[in-house]
């Protein structure tokens, strides 16, 4: 197993190397001088410019500037906010939690109602159910999430009027944050109505960053299902005279499960991806949103760090996976 | 079954491209869903091709008289605008249907850039395996540690926001998935007899890839273009939405969107039917990937 790991973490290495390298990069293939970009000061004199110039390393020879941005890397130092002048590493802890939270309820979602369904789709093969959850499942995998949340909007918001449109919180209640977790810091404060509040406010990003998740989910299990319906431990478990509840719960579920396990892992990358897109239309406080107003407020040393950090953690999410993949199902550690 | 008739002694059975073709369809019609989204995405190509013809008005005519006008069935509705007008009076159903011209050539440039970059980096990769395969790889590693939408939207940062930037960001996010493919099939088929066989009677090398392996790869990545293609609509809509793709006034889907948030609760239209637009042709395609995965590819034959 240690072997395992360790082959695992060798290639995860340059990879990750390369990620730094693309950070690095991309501050210099911007359009423009990028002394200009990252100060962010108009009217710049010769002197301020060359002084500039020399502070953030820009006339050392380019690669003695890779090894110092490293260097930068190692000791935690992911550059400062062009805009607001607070550490980018800093700034995105303060976000993180919020994207987490939002991520890990849509996720529960996915999987909640993803695995049932498609285990319920795969046994019932060609039922009426059965073609109502791919059809479903086919439509949420070609959702445009953007709109499907500006839906949901217009229906829950505007006119059933249940759930609020932006934000984690009613502006009513204050309360410190301790874990970040708004759900849980509400119940700690003891105050009235503001869990109800977190939760109001977290339901409709939660179902559509859980949409394409829980697509995928519910396809991957039903073929999965499938697969180890056909198999002949199954048909010796029946012939047995176990009962179908047992076949399905007990032998068929847990080897179907392996497949579909690394299908979850996946998604985070698709977390990510969709959290750009859910956060700004929700104006949830976290990452996604974060970036994009980072372009767009062409704050590129946030855009820098977070591009940096983002994909490190899509990395490690992956390394994990993969790990647990190994430990499950010994055949992938031994063939590799 | 095939009818067979025998003229002598001539057998006329139908045999290479067109059985291959028969035999493909057999397996493709037998899957209702990828039917309708055939003739549903040929529908499609059909209204973009004749846009000009078919749409009622100019994508970018304004109509003064008519701000954000309902659709014909609402009070205050007309014909002369069927699906209503948008905020600056332009009318909707012309919109989406010159629209249905941008999505489709988005998907056709982006498919066509990241396949034909993908196969080639992926057949060298199989093919010289070793340390070129290894580096080929990484970089591939590289591309796909970052979630697809964030990299495109960065590459779209430093090109600049337009609709090409857009396609080329999406392009270069997409081609790593062809080209894990087109190694992973270029390196089962290199162990197989034809192509030692080639290489015993002296095949040039380029000759060998493109000309004896490739063809034996097609099957997963015409199903994988299948699904990049609607792939490629879902991004550009998505940095159209974010205003990092199309810019207006192009009636990109996307786009139109972007520009109708503020009437969300105003006006439904304006916000509606661009989206159901992007969601119709997606699934569209979706099931027609469908469809050709259970035709072309046994392994996965009714999974």
């Amino acid at each position: 197993m240690l072997s395992f790991i360790l082959k695992k973490i060798g290639v995860i290495l340059p990879t990750f190397l390369g990620v730094t390298l693309i950070a690095f990069t991309f501050i210099r293939l911007l359009p423009g001088d990028p002394v200009l970009l990252l100060a962010g000061e108009r009217g710049m004199s010769e002197e301020r410019h060359a002084l500039l110039m020399a502070e953030y390393g820009f006339d050392r020879p380019i690669l003695v500037q890779y090894g110092s941005y490293l260097n930068e890397l190692a000791h935690g130092d992911f550059g400062t906010s062009i805009i607001t002048k607070k550490p980018v590493f800093e700034e995105f802890m303060t976000l993180f939690p919020a994207t987490v939270e939002l991520s890990i309820v849509a996720m529960i979602l996915a999987v909640f109602i993803g695995l049932p369904a498609g285990m319920i789709a795969a046994v019932k093969r060609g039922s009426t159910f059965d073609h109502t959850v791919m059809t479903a499942a086919l439509t949420g995998y070609s959702m445009p999430i953007f709109w499907w949340g500006l839906l949901l909007i217009i229906f829950f918001s505007g006119i059933l009027g249940w759930t609020p449109v932006s934000g984690r919180m009613s502006l009513m209640y204050f309360f410190e944050p301790v874990t970040g977790f708004m759900l849980i810091d509400s119940l700690l404060s003891g105050q009235e109505g503001a869990f109800t509040s977190a939760l109001s406010h977290l339901i409709l990003p939660a179902i559509v960053l859980g949409t394409i998740p829980l697509a995928v989910i519910a396809r991957q299990t039903r073929s999965a299902m499938l697969e180890v319906l056909g198999e002949d431990y199954v048909r010796t478990a029946r012939a047995k005279g176990l009962s179908p509840s047992r076949v399905i719960g007990l032998h068929a579920l847990r080897n179907a499960l392996i497949p579909v396990i690394t299908v979850i892992g996946l998604q985070v990358g698709v977390l990510f991806a969709g959290a750009i897109l859910t956060e700004t239309i929700f104006s949830w406080p976290g990452i996604g949103k974060w970036m994009v107003d980072s372009i767009s407020r062409r704050d590129y040393s946030s855009v820098q760090g977070g591009l940096l950090l983002i994909a490190a953690i899509v990395m490690i999410v992956n390394l994990i996976v993969d790990l647990l993949y190994g430990l499950i199902n010994p055949r992938i550690r031994y063939t590799e | 079954m095939t009818e067979t008739t025998y003229n002598g002694d001539i057998d006329t059975r139908e045999v290479g491209r067109v059985a291959m073709l028969k035999e493909f369809w057999a397996y493709f019609s037998e899957n209702r869903g990828a039917v309708i989204g055939l003739v549903f995405f040929v529908a499609i190509v059909i209204i973009a091709i004749f846009a000009e013809y078919v749409a009622p008005h100019l994508p970018n005519q304004q109509y003064r008289e008519a701000f954000l006008q309902p659709p014909f069935w609402q009070d205050g509705g007309s014909l002369t605008f069927p699906l209503g007008t948008d905020a600056v009076g332009r009318d909707m159903l012309s919109r989406l249907i010159y629209g249905s011209r941008y999505s489709l050539f988005i998907g056709c440039v982006v498919v066509s850039g990241a396949l034909s970059v993908g196969v080639i980096l992926g057949l060298f990769a199989g093919f010289f395996k070793g340390r070129v395969d290894t580096l080929i790889m990484r970089l591939m590693d590289i591309i796909l540690a970052f979630p697809s939408l964030l990299l495109a939207l960065v590459l779209v940062a430093i090109l600049g926001p337009s609709l090409i930037n857009a396609m080329i960001a999406i392009a270069i996010v997409q081609q790593p998935h062809y080209v894990r493919l087109t190694r992973a099939a270029v390196m089962g088929e290199m162990s197989k007899d034809y192509v030692t066989a080639a290489r015993v009677i002296g095949v040039r090398r380029v000759r060998l890839m493109f000309v004896t392996i490739l063809p034996n790869c097609m099957a997963p990545l015409i199903v994988q273009a299948a699904l990049s293609f609607s792939t490629a609509i879902l991004d550009a809509a998505a940095l159209g939405f974010l205003g990092m793709g199309a810019q207006p006034p192009i009636p990109e889907w996307g786009t139109m969107l972007a520009d109708a948030r503020e009437f969300i609760l105003r006006a439904w239209w304006v916000v509606t039917l661009p989206g159901l637009a992007i969601l119709l042709t997606v699934l569209a395609i979706n099931l027609m990937g469908d469809g050709l995965r259970d035709a072309l590819d046994p392994k996965l034959k009714r999974s």
